[in-house]
């Protein structure tokens, strides 16, 4: 039946949104379901406090976009979360277990995979060896296993096959031997996203997946990325664009100087005083210094007066003369 | 004519000769260190000379076996690169190259010394310690045999081809590491740390593989060179060694496995050829004895050398066997 077709397609996003549905637009506000848990989690550099975050939850299954101006700490938050940095004081965790002091190999066997902002493609590697690298729990790997071939061989195989399935989803698998330091921006940002499926992860954290990536790409990044929520993996992602975070994502995190300042589905976000101050500035109708006022006023008369004499025209050309000026002749 | 092809003949047996085999020794742990996992290791020859005296030692201070002192040999340049590790591999690649290369002279410094005179027997050094290993020898160690045009005594002909066999084993180690997946994570080390680590690999521990697997090589080495000159002076581990053995590597072309090999032989023949050509042409009045006496022959060569290595780096920065797509890539 036609008609079933895409509902059934469209059942995991669904369930998602559906799950996030009731809940108040708070900072803070529980899941139903979490799969990443954040609690007062800080991180200073020096006197600056780059993360200041007292409690979130991150959906399962969905799709969270993570946006806020420049300098909000939304990096520094991944870093933090997948084990690159650590916090000042905290605690965070991952299906109820403790991420805490695990260092980020380890936070990345758990199944929390991130991209990097500054796409880490691994230049004088091939494509299928930078896929092949993403594998969890190889046995060549191992020193000396590695010297004897036939104990990796198989295996090494199997995740061959695995690697240029996903090559061909993502449209590289005619790239395979290539270095992949010869690779456009964007097919990077490919290539580093299909790396980090090879690990089968359940979170997958993108940091600007979209950043620097024409507008062609960008359709088939996003849709890759929607591929993910339907395969049931939980999505993190940080992004500027707004376009993109209204489109694929379910809920919608925006942070401010270190703290989430707002949280709600997307459609929430662009109507929140808190976000439009964070983004505009708070600070635009605090009081000015008598100078400045005077400044402001001027400026503000001459716009005024621009303003009366444009509304005039505009009257006139709208009004019966404009046209008997044109009919006249 | 005679004389040009005897001076092929020596630089020749330079090139196949123990020499050959101990920079070859070095540069293959310096593939393993820089080459593949990226790692700036500028004291190699710390590592050789704990191979050397480690034999030296044991056998002649503390009465040991031979073959004892090669064991000795190769923990204790385990024992370095541990030490020199632990610290520095948590942090970015300069670090271990600080460490490296002050720990290398630190070393010589130290056991060139009088408080470590009653060990290394300080600037004398030891000898006659490789007579368990001589004794070994195939071939009479008191004849001498005519090869390729030069001379060669019994029992250095004995080190020299123990010395190739060991190369052969290190460069068959190496070829059979590189290409496993265990080598694709050490060459990943070499580009992105991070990324590395983002994909669940322990960094840490794949580097710490890799120097102690190198400085191990390296200490073979430096075994070769002490067996093959009978003695173990603290002053033949002069850091230039080190430099010698990166100049190798790159000649050879650096991650290619038989790289240094190659370069180990062409660098030593062409400082050998430089050496004798130079005074065979001094000596035949080619060259003005008022523009180069032969005392300045040793200097120079390593002068023409240096301009030599400068011409590969501008028209073949890859080596003789490097990829240059590879190193025409953009590090990122």
């Amino acid at each position: 039946m036609p008609a079933q077709a895409p509902a059934a397609e469209d059942a995991p996003r669904r369930l998602a949104q559906r799950a996030l549905r009731g809940l108040p637009w708070e900072v803070g506000v529980a899941k139903p379901d979490p799969a990443i848990v954040v609690d007062d989690v800080t991180r200073t550099f020096g006197g600056l406090t780059a993360v200041s975050v007292d409690h979130l939850e991150i959906q399962r299954g969905g799709i969270t976009g993570l946006i806020g101006p420049n300098g909000a700490g939304k990096t520094t938050l991944f870093n933090l979360l997948t084990g690159f940095d650590q916090p000042n004081t905290g605690t965070w965790s991952f299906n109820g277990r403790s991420l805490g002091k695990l260092a980020p190999h380890q936070v990345a066997r758990l199944g929390v995979v991130r991209t990097f902002q500054l796409t880490k493609a691994l230049s004088r590697l091939s494509v299928l060896q930078n896929m092949l690298l993403g594998a969890q729990g190889q046995s060549g790997e191992s020193f000396l296993k590695a010297l004897v071939p036939g104990t990796w061989r198989a295996q090494e195989k199997a995740n061959t096959e695995k690697a240029m399935d996903l090559l061909r989803r993502f449209k590289l698998d005619a790239k395979k031997d290539d270095f992949a330091g010869t690779l456009s921006g964007g097919q990077r940002k490919l290539l580093e996203m299909a790396r980090a499926l090879m690990s089968d992860p359940e979170v997958v954290m993108l940091d600007e997946p979209m950043a620097g990536v024409n507008p062609a790409l960008t359709q088939s990044l996003l849709g890759h990325v929607k591929d993910l929520r339907e395969q049931g993996m939980t999505v993190i992602f940080v992004e500027h664009d707004m376009d993109v975070v209204r489109d694929i994502s379910d809920w919608v995190v925006v942070m401010a100087a270190g703290r989430v300042i707002a949280e709600g589905p997307p459609e929430s976000i662009s109507q929140n005083q808190a976000v439009v101050d964070a983004y505009l500035g708070a600070h635009h109708d605090a009081p000015l210094t008598a100078e400045e006022e005077d400044q402001v006023l001027a400026e503000a008369q001459r716009a005024i007066a621009r303003e009366a004499k444009r509304d005039g025209e505009v009257l006139r050309s709208d009004g019966t003369r404009a046209d008997d000026e044109r009919t006249t002749p | 004519m005679g004389e040009l092809l005897n001076a092929i003949a020596i630089a020749g047996k330079s090139a196949l000769g123990f020499q050959a085999v101990f920079y070859a020794l070095l540069a293959i742990g310096l593939n393993m260190h820089f080459g593949y996992t990226g790692l700036l290791n500028f004291g190699q020859i710390a590592f050789a000379m704990l191979g050397g005296f480690g034999i030296a030692v044991s056998v002649t201070n503390w009465g040991l076996p031979f073959w004892l002192g090669v064991v000795i040999g190769v923990a204790a340049s385990v024992v370095l690169s541990l030490l020199l590790g632990l610290p520095t591999l948590r942090l970015r690649a300069d670090y271990l190259a600080i460490v490296t290369i002050a720990a290398a002279e630190g070393l010589r410094l130290l056991f060139r010394s009088v408080s470590a005179t009653p060990i290394t027997n300080g600037t004398q050094g030891i000898s006659a310690f490789n007579g368990g290993f001589v004794r070994l020898s195939p071939w009479d160690t008191n004849r001498r045999f005519r090869l390729l045009g030069t001379t060669w005594g019994g029992g250095e002909l004995w080190v020299t081809a123990v010395g190739w066999l060991l190369v052969a084993i290190f460069c068959l180690l190496v070829w059979l590491l590189v290409r496993s997946p265990w080598g694709r994570v050490v060459k990943a080390i070499r580009e992105d740390e991070d990324a590395v680590r983002a994909l669940g690999k322990n960094v840490y521990a794949y580097k710490m593989q890799s120097l102690v697997l190198g400085g191990v090589i390296g200490a073979f080495g430096g075994m070769v060179y002490a067996v093959a000159t009978g003695s173990a002076n603290p002053d033949q581990y002069q850091n230039a060694n080190t430099f010698l053995a990166y100049a190798v590597l790159i000649l050879g072309g650096a991650a290619r496995v038989l790289g240094p090999v190659v370069g180990a032989i062409v660098l030593l023949f062409i400082l050998q050829f430089t050496d004798t050509g130079l005074r065979l042409l001094i000596d035949n009045g080619i060259i003005p004895e008022g523009l180069l006496s032969s005392t300045d022959v040793a200097q120079l060569r390593f002068v023409l050398v240096g301009i030599g290595l400068m011409l590969l780096l501008v028209f073949r920065p890859q080596g003789i066997f490097g990829d240059r797509r590879e190193v025409m890539l953009d590090a990122r």
